[in-house]
């Protein structure tokens, strides 16, 4: 295989493990104020996310390294032509990482709801956008000859894009409220399943129908049977909860996540950001590439640690497997 | 203001602010991970306290640094997509290497850390610190590999087809001579600076002479942390300086405001005037110490700006290969002076509470605690030199910062997240700040309180250890 699409598989499997992991950060926070009712049942809910936030959100970081040493066209062209999608989104995960840190840590009432307010906004906003981001990049940004965006950020705002950050929004969601049904007990738990399945049906429309016109517009022979997978993963999630099956219902929206995101990146395949205009000012994965001493060595490093991380940080899910009940949150 | 202006105050104004919270991050994490390791070696409970104590501290400063760190990987790509297209071949490979290497190490066992204490078996608990203070070192040294590239472009060449720099030899660019100069001065630097504020919040409790038996051991730690990153820094300065002339001898030229090339030439400890190298007046020099600092020897031969300039006109054309010499001058002295300051109260304090003795006068404790600002103060005037002293390159004799810029971003785009970070960054500031004195009043935990919560239990009733 040539480095270039192992490098494209790379990336891709770097963003879809982080939409996978950060998904639920993004659900739980979004959650707050839904299933939070009362002081300890919030703090319930951010402990369940509590010690693993920060790695999974490492994904991220290391998926913009990544995508910068592998394709620095790719990088260059997204993060410029993306700017104030990324700066929002910067902006939400600013403050919601300080809010998981500091909210615990102040006593008074106006406080915590100042940094609920943080987690809420800070979940939601980059949930919605990283949708966005995936669907223009599928779907192609007018570009120049140099490779840069020529649009505007309402260009970014188009109903296809749109589509895709609502299904991120409630797919997140819903992911999240199944894994709050899976790690924490008593009331909170059943109120978490009963609002995963709202949110689950909520989510098949807007879902089918960013995927369906993926298919149609972008799609190919990989997409086609992976938007399947991701469309029967949602409902069998949907049952799963239904029926009282927490950690089945959040393995199928995971595999719901997995094979969207896959399947978008097939449909990108083999370009990386098309051109809406000439297409020869588009990027693929050839001319948006490092070289082959540099794509080499990034896999030698990559082959090594990779393996090491989902080893590590699959412990650190096994250390913390112990349901959050409310009663067991020590008074601050 | 343009957009290349707009650009480099974002970058300016983000990564100072980053600046201001890696080295205690880098420094607490060890100092942490030694009290830690102090408890478990003796079993004295004044130990753990004040590895609770110090944790909390590190935990508050730590999640500011971690979120500032994302915008300084997204923003070259943002601001300056020009540079990442014509580096990114050799610059991205150490950054995808931290993430890869260090920061996931450092971000999965601080969760770990923080919420393991009943979790784990004390000696694996342990060794999620140790771990985490790894990371952070390793971390540094990707980041500051990146930046020697900067600084001394090595293992690299130029594809005049594709119009970028590409990597030839990975080994070189890890083995940049500026990064094995500057990842000690970076780590010395990090060492003094939370040094001096585990000497200033265990001082604000020597004022109060509440918990000493908890305070004297961190306090001695502290001095101790402070003194040995003080002295490192001094002889990791000197091998970056020498490093530095032989790289980029403007920039030496440039510390010193100095526009004719001289053998044997003073350092200006003060200059009053302008400093365009015709009306300054020096007030307080040193005969032969900036050629002592530049090559080792007093009589040593120092390139003036002028000639250094004529010679880069020769080499790249014409242009201005100046940096702005007042900002290089005195922000070359501000490091030195904040850092030695920091130095000499670290002695001062050593030697006023040597065997047991408390310090009485009322003026004591309130100046060493106003003097941990001068690490950072140190800090942020090294960058700036470093930075600014490089100009007009972004990457030294390859590519200037006024190409770098991504030239499709406007101007009001820059001005819209400027405004935005920066807004955030100082409410953020005032909160951070805020909650670190709050904590840090407010000692460390009981006795009881603090091994009720340190041992690994399976009582499925009993509450969380630590939760948010």
């Amino acid at each position: 295989m040539e480095l270039t699409t192992i490098w494209f598989i790379a990336i891709a499997v770097l963003f879809t493990g982080y939409f996978i992991l950060e998904g639920f950060d993004f659900g739980v926070g979004m959650l707050l104020p839904v299933l939070g009712r009362e002081e300890r049942e919030r703090r319930a809910m951010i402990n369940t996310i509590g010690p693993v936030w920060d790695g999974n959100e490492v994904w991220v970081i290391t998926a913009g390294g990544a995508m910068f040493a592998a394709f620095p066209h790719w990088y260059a062209s997204l993060f410029s032509g993306f700017y104030l999608l990324f700066f929002l989104i910067l902006l939400g995960l600013i403050v919601r990482g300080v809010g998981f840190e500091y909210r615990g840590k102040g006593d008074t009432e106006r406080w915590r709801r100042g940094w609920d307010l943080c987690l809420i906004i800070g979940s939601a906003v980059p949930a919605f956008l990283w949708g966005a981001v995936v669907a223009n990049l599928v779907r192609g940004v007018p570009l120049d000859p140099n490779h840069d965006y020529t649009g505007s950020v309402w260009g970014l705002l188009n109903g296809y894009a749109l589509l895709g950050g609502l299904t991120t929004l409630l797919l997140f969601a819903t992911h999240g409220a199944y894994f709050l049904h899976l790690r924490t007990t008593g009331d909170l738990s059943a109120r978490a399943r009963r609002t995963g399945l709202r949110l689950g049906a909520a989510t098949a429309a807007p879902a089918l129908a960013f995927l369906v016109w993926t298919q149609a517009a972008h799609g190919n022979a990989a997409s086609l049977v992976l938007i399947a997978v991701a469309v029967l993963a949602l409902l069998a999630g949907l049952a799963l909860d239904y029926r009282g099956r927490g950690g089945w219902a959040f393995a199928a929206t995971a595999l719901t996540i997995a094979a969207a995101s896959a399947a978008l990146f097939c449909a990108l395949w083999p370009d990386v950001l098309p051109s809406t205009g000439d297409p020869a000012n588009g990027l693929t994965a050839q001319n948006a590439a490092a070289t082959d001493k540099t794509l080499g060595i990034m896999t030698w490093a990559a082959a090594v640690f990779l393996p090491l991380i989902l080893l590590y940080q699959g412990w650190t899910y096994w250390v913390f497997r112990q349901r959050v009940a409310v009663e067991r949150i020590p008074v601050a | 203001m343009d957009v290349l202006d707009l650009a480099r105050i974002q970058f300016g104004v983000t990564t100072v602010y980053h600046f201001l919270f890696v080295p205690v991050t880098i420094g607490l994490s060890l100092v942490v991970a030694i009290l830690q390791t102090m408890w478990r070696t003796t079993g004295k409970s004044a130990y753990l306290r004040a590895t609770k104590f110090w944790g909390k501290l590190f935990l508050i400063n730590i999640a500011m640094g971690v979120v500032t760190g994302i915008v300084q990987e997204f923003q070259f790509g943002m601001n300056w997509s020009a540079y990442s297209r014509f580096v990114g071949d050799v610059f991205g490979a150490p950054l995808a290497f931290e993430a890869l290497v260090a920061f996931f190490l450092e971000s999965t066992f601080i969760g770990v850390w923080i919420f393991g204490w009943d979790r784990l078996r004390p000696g694996l608990h342990l060794a999620c610190i140790w771990l985490v203070a790894f990371g952070t070192m390793a971390s540094a040294y990707f980041i500051l590999a990146a930046n020697a590239f900067m600084q001394n472009p090595v293992g690299y060449q130029l594809n005049e087809t594709a119009g970028r720099a590409e990597l030839t030899d990975f080994g070189a660019v890890l083995g940049n001579p500026v990064v094995l100069a500057a990842f000690p001065h970076t780590v010395f630097a990090a060492w003094l600076t939370a040094g001096t504020v585990v000497v200033a919040v265990s001082g604000y409790h020597f004022m109060h002479r509440r918990d000493l038996d908890v305070h004297r051991p961190a306090m001695r730690l502290g001095v101790l942390t402070t003194l040995v990153g003080g002295l490192g820094l001094i002889l990791s300065g000197d091998s970056l300086g020498k490093v530095m002339t032989a790289t980029q001898p403007m920039k030496m030229a440039a510390a010193e405001a100095l526009y004719q090339t001289t053998s044997g030439a003073p350092f200006s400890v003060l200059t009053v005037g302008s400093l365009d190298g015709r009306h300054g007046t020096p007030i307080i020099e040193i005969p032969g110490l900036l050629s002592f600092l530049a090559t080792g020897s007093f009589s040593g031969r120092v390139q003036g700006i002028n000639d250094l300039d004529a010679q880069y006109v020769d080499r790249f054309g014409p242009g201005d290969y100046v940096p702005y010499i007042p900002l290089t001058y005195w922000s070359f002295r501000a490091m030195i002076g904040f850092g030695l300051l920091a130095m000499a109260m670290a002695v001062v304090v050593w030697w006023c509470t040597r065997r047991g003795r408390l310090p009485e006068h009322r003026l004591f404790w309130p100046v060493v605690m106003w003097t941990a600002v001068t690490p950072f103060l140190a800090n942020s005037s090294g960058w700036i030199f470093t930075e600014m002293g490089r100009q007009p390159w972004v990457v030294f004799s390859l590519y200037q910062t006024s190409e770098a810029v991504s030239p499709r971003v406007g101007a009001a785009t820059v001005t819209a997240s400027l405004i935005g970070f920066t807004l955030v960054y100082l409410v953020l500031a005032v909160v951070a700040l805020k909650l670190f004195f709050k904590f840090a009043k407010a000692g460390p935990p009981g006795e009881e309180l603090a091994m009720s919560t340190s041992s690994p239990s399976d009582d499925p009733d009993k509450p969380m250890a630590f939760a948010y």
